[in-house]
């Protein structure tokens, strides 16, 4: 460690002046957040650190495990007893339900004029234990026992025994972070249970509420009404109850009413949490099914910042960081020249400084039809543009972001 | 400042970012300082040559793991903070302890706006106003956090 050695006289730092040094890892954060951001190619780099961090949740979550199997171990024999006749009584009951549930699926399948009853939606599920949890304002978020090497995927619907929990947003090789619903970043598609009114629920920030905010004032709902998922969105499976109303304000000046209502799941009190995978063919699956491989699960907007829908499944994605930087000057300077059609004159100066290859077509014909040389000088810019939409339009949770 | 003082530093760090991600009930969350900010502060103040904006750059890139929706934000707003507390280490090292919790908060507020800010600039959820809270605890717990860091810094025993 010579290079702690400097001389007193030398300015502070061994390499150039802090100024310089700031500047240089300035510019590194900036090159960090525009990757992770816009592009997602830092998913990999995520993968590594998340890895790496899990020691460190590990050993900040070990007071609690110690304490959890400190009580599990002393408990008295009177209290297993207790507890497990209480669990009998639970699973006689589920049994019972089950039993009827059976008969149902049985009388559903022949409503729809199957041949047989459908096969259950959830092809399997694999309980995780809540390693960490954030509750926050900004967010709200736990961290799972569970990752890649468990063939945990990104975008993957996480239930407690009561109702929905949330997402998994980044999954590490042994651990996953997965996104409440109550985030205020999240949105899940629900359906009011009573009425079929479908709607997105929007988290409200805090451990247990969510947020209805785009049921119009005269909407059907009340205290009380069960809301479950709605199966739109590509993540969540059809009917799995997430919250209930609490809470209907109706304002006579407010177009829309304000809704609250509180989730089923209880987070701050689970140990464990199930992650679900769903049959991919059953109609109560989520309706985006097209490539359940693992693009799917990148395709939930309710879970990504609106400018970022990542990974265009559709469009090559390499192509896309190449032509946005050249074009995107291109149409957004022709655009102005045809939504306002006065400034004419100027607008064929505008795209002959910027690209000339492709503002050639606008150039040839802004005099005789604006709007028909937008078509051209536009369509660079459309693949880029356009891709993200099949993701970004089932769940309609993008607008849930504003 | 030898080698010596780098293991304290990363191990100061180290506690730090256990103490930032501790799972803690949620009123008391708001409350929490920024214990990791506090250590980069103390060692940028301290041992400017140990650290300095490498520590405030990796130190926020550990935050970003934790608990950043953005890779970099944290990472950026620690290496500024750490450049402007460098450049003003010795005036701020002779201040006493209560005009030092002036500049903390000051110090923090910075920090807090630039992660406001690139929050706002990439679209995520910008939270209540309670998220400014740990400014004033940050401030308030530097008195007693510094001779805590000293310590462990090897400056008192």
């Amino acid at each position: 460690m010579t290079a702690f050695g400097t001389p007193a006289g030398r300015p502070l730092g061994r390499s150039g002046s802090p100024g310089f040094r700031f500047t240089l890892f300035a510019a590194l954060s900036v090159v960090i957040m525009y990757l992770d951001q816009r592009q997602h190619y830092l998913e990999h780099v995520r993968y590594a650190l998340q890895a790496a961090a899990y020691p460190i949740q590990l050993a900040v979550n070990s007071p609690a495990t110690a304490w959890r199997w400190l009580r599990e171990s002393v408990a008295t024999r009177e209290s297993l007893q207790q507890e497990n006749v209480r669990l009998r009584a639970t699973q006689r009951d589920l049994e019972l339900r089950a039993m009827r549930y059976e008969a149902l699926a049985r009388e559903n399948g022949e409503l729809r004029g199957l041949r047989e009853a459908l096969p259950p939606v959830v092809e399997r599920w694999l309980a995780a234990e809540i390693v960490n949890i954030q509750q926050s304002s900004l967010r709200q978020r736990l961290l799972i026992d569970r990752g890649a090497s468990n063939g945990v995927f990104r975008g993957q619907a996480v239930l407690d025994d009561q109702g929905l929990i949330g997402q998994t947003t980044h999954v590490g090789p042994w651990s996953a972070e997965v996104i409440l619903i109550t985030d205020s970043e999240h949105a899940v598609p629900v359906r009011i249970e009573r009425t079929g009114l479908r709607t997105i629920a929007v988290g409200g920030g805090d451990n247990a509420s969510l947020a209805l905010p785009y049921l119009p004032a005269n909407a059907d709902i009340r205290s009380g009404d069960l809301l479950v998922t709605s199966g739109l969105g590509g993540v969540f499976p059809e009917g799995y109850p997430v919250a209930r109303v609490t809470e209907v304000h109706r304002d006579a000046v407010q177009p829309l009413a304000q809704v609250r209502a509180a989730t089923l799941a209880r987070v701050d009190t689970d140990t464990e949490v199930m992650l679900v995978w769903f049959r991919a063919d059953q109609p109560a699956a989520p309706a985006a099914t097209l490539n359940a491989a693992g693009e799917l699960m990148h395709g939930n907007a309710a879970m990504q910042a609106q400018p970022a829908p990542p990974k265009p499944t559709a469009a090559p994605s390499t192509t896309a960081p190449s032509t946005t930087a050249p074009s995107s000057t291109a149409p957004s300077t022709t655009a102005p020249s045809t939504t306002a059609p006065p400034a004419a004159p100027p607008a064929p100066a505008t795209p002959s400084k910027t690209t000339p290859s492709k503002a050639a077509p606008s150039k040839a014909t802004p005099p005789a039809d604006p709007a028909a040389a937008a078509a051209p000088a536009a369509s660079p810019a459309a693949p880029p543009a356009a891709a993200p939409a099949p993701d970004t339009a089932p769940p309609a949770a993008n607008g849930a972001r504003s | 400042m030898t080698g010596d003082s780098r293991g304290r530093m990363l191990a100061s760090a180290l506690v730090a970012l256990i103490l930032t991600v501790l799972p803690l009930p949620p009123w008391l969350d708001v409350l929490r300082p920024a214990f990791l900010v506090l250590t980069v502060f103390y060692w940028s103040v301290n041992a400017p040559r140990s650290g300095g904006i490498a520590l405030g750059f990796f130190a926020g890139l550990a935050l970003d793991v934790f608990q950043g929706p953005v890779l970099g934000q944290h990472a950026l707003a620690l290496a500024l903070l750490s450049y402007m507390v460098m450049r003003e280490h010795q005036r701020i090292r002779s201040k006493p302890a209560f005009q030092q919790a002036l500049i903390v908060f000051a110090a923090l507020a910075v920090y807090e706006f630039v992660v406001f800010a690139i929050d706002g600039w990439t679209g995520h959820a910008l939270g209540s106003p309670l998220r400014w809270v740990h400014v004033a605890t940050g401030a308030l717990i530097w008195p007693l956090t510094a001779p805590i860091l000293a310590y462990s810094a090897g400056r008192l025993t």
